[in-house]
């Protein structure tokens, strides 16, 4: 029995250290630029006048239906978030000190998304021009990434029996036929702006330099969650979080989780060791057992 | 190896079975009603809370309560303690069945169903970050796993049996699969090891959305060693009810040194929980979280009284109080799952999920398939020791 408890022990040992020997640390995931060929959207809270004309072009160019639940059926399209048929979406937030801003919401286009680390068969990528799209002829539809997403953009056909993921695309198809995103075509206020990225930030900081006075002192996106294609200014003395912003930090979503599952499994090393240990230990086991049945009678 | 193990015998369609039947059959037409009309019609869930009930209980919770097979193998196999050999097939059954139910709740669970034959078979789609990649190929792989372990009992059977052809094929096969058992068992201690951790990994995606009290990196560690302690547990309330339903002696003394390496292994979950929590100075949150604190709580609560019940002797010599001990025990880890899947998970103002009726009358349906075909193995394989097991081994 000793003996046994020995080997055993010493098994576990083994693939402990294994699994260990890969620590966190020494793994520290790549960091995740913007590609080089990235497009943006940039928009500014202080331009927009809530017109939701780009709502409506979000819905030409996806050919979406009209939102017509919130009102209970009739002819205003009235969607209330994003949804199932709702890519794009304007609202409006009042403060208690009266200050109120209009705010867009869209797909983000992280650098380094979570939905996209989520994903377990690729269908929602960093596809072209960095943007995040949708592949339909890989979901299976198991809704991780409304569980990962931090900024709840990917939305689900729940009505449907056949349903889809939906969200923001950057209209890339438009983008493949050289035009730009519908929101941003139409906005008569250039509120939002479509360009390359490096183009936007840099026009992004350019303003904030220009207006110190007009602006909450941050680009939200820069570095928030480790970066999104997507960027935003808001008005003095209104913050992101009151926009309805999380407050992520510079660290991308996924790394803390994707440095453990790395850690565990990178080259199926530990995984191995493990196998081989216990396949070591049983077998050993098995055969003092069958020794001790046969100096037994 | 178990060769004292026996049928049970007697009839099967019994009126607690017809009972279970006429459940699993509202179950499979509510099921008819979600595969037409989709989750929408037949579900709560929602943009928010993408996963509700059929994740968290049956998938989850599900196939915790299914490691019984996994905790019993690594006290037989890798610390050798052959006197609970005759708990390894009854342990095995539950196991099999507890994960292929989990695996078909993810069937109807998925919105598209009809893609999922990918996930094992377009290596080449593989997003290798995802945990619940790791999860999804895990629980695949080990279902099968566990299918092989169960074959000796099947092959058993048809050996006696009458038709030429399947006694031809359990002797060929029979002589295969104890030879390469020591691979197969060592494959099903590694599977849960990666899977079951890698279910605490996928909520680390959450981020923001789970509460710190519950969102920590020893999510993984955390899931692995309580589905440990639930194994042991799950042992102890399938033992029990099957002698007390089957009149049969109980395995008192067995389980009650179960219940003891199960309470050391409550006492180092609790610990890493708890000084993880002082780690990151989240422990304060305990306090000041309203309702999610009472449910922080009640998992501690849980989880120590279990443990404090499996350390005293006068507990593990009552077959009663053990299984209270052991209820305690998958009710804490249960929850424990719950809590970081469902409760403490919140999207943002706005949102609200509780299970619909026909997604909670699915689950139950679910259960009672389970227990329906637990019932016919018992009755029609050996699976359960002889008469009198707890001595058959001493």
């Amino acid at each position: 029995m000793g003996v046994d408890r020995r080997t055993a022990l010493k098994g576990m040992a083994v693939a402990g250290a294994a699994l260990l020997a890969s620590g966190p640390g020494d793994q520290a995931r790549e960091p995740h630029p913007a590609p080089s060929d990235a497009v943006g959207m940039l928009y500014d809270a202080t331009l927009c006048i809530g017109c939701k004309t780009c709502v409506v072009a979000c819905r030409e160019a996806n050919h979406m239906p009209p939102e017509r639940t919130a009102l209970g059926g009739g002819i205003y399209d009235s969607p209330i978030s994003l949804d199932g048929q709702t890519r794009n979406i304007i609202k409006a937030y009042e403060g208690a000190d009266g200050k109120s801003s209009y705010m867009k919401s869209q797909c983000m286009h992280c650098l380094d998304p979570a939905c996209v680390g989520a994903c377990m068969i690729g269908a929602l990528q960093k596809r072209e021009h960095g943007i995040v799209t949708w592949d339909g002829s890989r979901c299976i539809g198991c809704r991780y990434c409304q569980v990962a997403c931090p900024y709840l953009i990917p939305k689900f056909t729940w009505d449907k029996a056949i349903p889809k993921i939906v969200k923001c695309e950057m209209c890339s198809q438009r983008i493949a036929e050289g035009k730009i995103p519908g929101c941003c075509e139409v906005c008569p206020r250039s509120a939002v702006i479509f360009g390359k990225y490096d183009d936007l930030l840099a026009e992004a900081k350019n303003r904030l330099k220009k207006n110190p006075d007009r602006y909450y002192p941050k680009i939200f996106g820069e570095k928030d969650g480790g970066g999104t294609q997507v960027l935003y200014l808001s008005k003095a003395g209104i913050s992101f979080t009151d926009l309805g912003l999380p407050a992520l930090g510079d660290t991308p979503v996924p790394e803390l989780s994707q440095e453990i599952q790395h850690a565990a499994y990178k080259g199926f090393i530990a995984p191995a060791v493990l196998y081989v240990a216990l396949g070591t230990v049983i077998w050993r086991n098995k055969r003092a057992e069958a020794q001790g049945k046969e100096e037994k009678p | 190896m178990t060769d004292h193990a026996v049928p049970v015998g007697g009839p099967i369609l019994t009126r607690p079975f017809k009972w279970l039947m006429a459940i699993f059959g509202l179950g499979v037409l509510l099921l008819i009603w979600r595969f037409l009309a989709g989750l929408g019609a037949t579900t709560a869930l929602n943009d928010g809370y993408p996963w509700g009930l059929w994740i968290a209980f049956d998938v989850v919770t599900g196939t915790a309560l299914g490691c019984g097979g996994y905790a019993v193998a690594i006290l037989v196999y890798i610390l050798n303690k052959g006197k609970y050999h005759s708990l390894v097939r009854p342990a095995i059954l539950t196991s099999a069945l507890g994960y292929s139910l989990a695996a078909f709740a993810i069937v109807f669970d998925v919105g598209r169903y009809w893609y999922i034959y990918r996930i094992p078979l377009h290596f080449w789609q593989w997003n290798l970050n995802s945990a619940l990649l790791e999860v999804a190929l895990c629980v695949m792989a080990y279902v099968f796993v566990l299918w092989i372990e169960m074959a000796p009992p099947i092959l058993e059977v048809m050996q006696e049996g009458s038709s030429p052809f399947f006694r031809r094929l359990a002797q060929t096969t029979l002589p295969i699969l104890n030879k390469s058992m020591v691979f197969i068992v060592a494959l099903a201690l590694l599977l849960p090891t990666m899977h079951q951790s890698s279910l605490g990994t996928v909520m680390m995606l959450a981020g923001q959305k789970l509460n710190p009290l519950w969102q920590t990196p020893f999510l993984p560690l955390l899931f692995l060693v309580s589905v440990v302690g639930m194994g042991y547990a799950v042992v102890v309330f399938e033992s029990t009810l099957s002698s007390f339903f089957l009149k049969r002696p109980y395995e008192t003394e067995m389980l009650g040194s179960l219940a003891k390496i199960m309470a050391y292994i409550t006492i180092g979950f609790l610990a890493i929980r708890l000084l993880d929590l002082l780690y990151r100075g989240a422990f304060g949150l305990a306090f000041t979280s309203g309702w999610l604190s009472f449910f922080f709580w009640l998992e501690i609560v849980l989880f120590v009284a279990s443990a404090a019940m499996a350390l005293s002797p006068a507990v593990r010599a009552n077959p009663g109080r053990l299984f209270q001990m052991a209820m305690l025990m998958l009710i804490a880890g249960g929850l424990y799952r719950f809590d970081t899947y469902l409760v403490a998970f919140n999207p943002g103002p706005g949102w609200s999920y509780f299970p619909a009726v026909p997604e909670l009358f699915i689950t139950i349906g679910i259960v009672a398939l389970e227990i329906m075909i637990y019932i016919v193995f018992i009755k029609r394989f050996p699976i359960l020791g002889g008469a009198s097991p707890a001595r058959s081994r001493a």
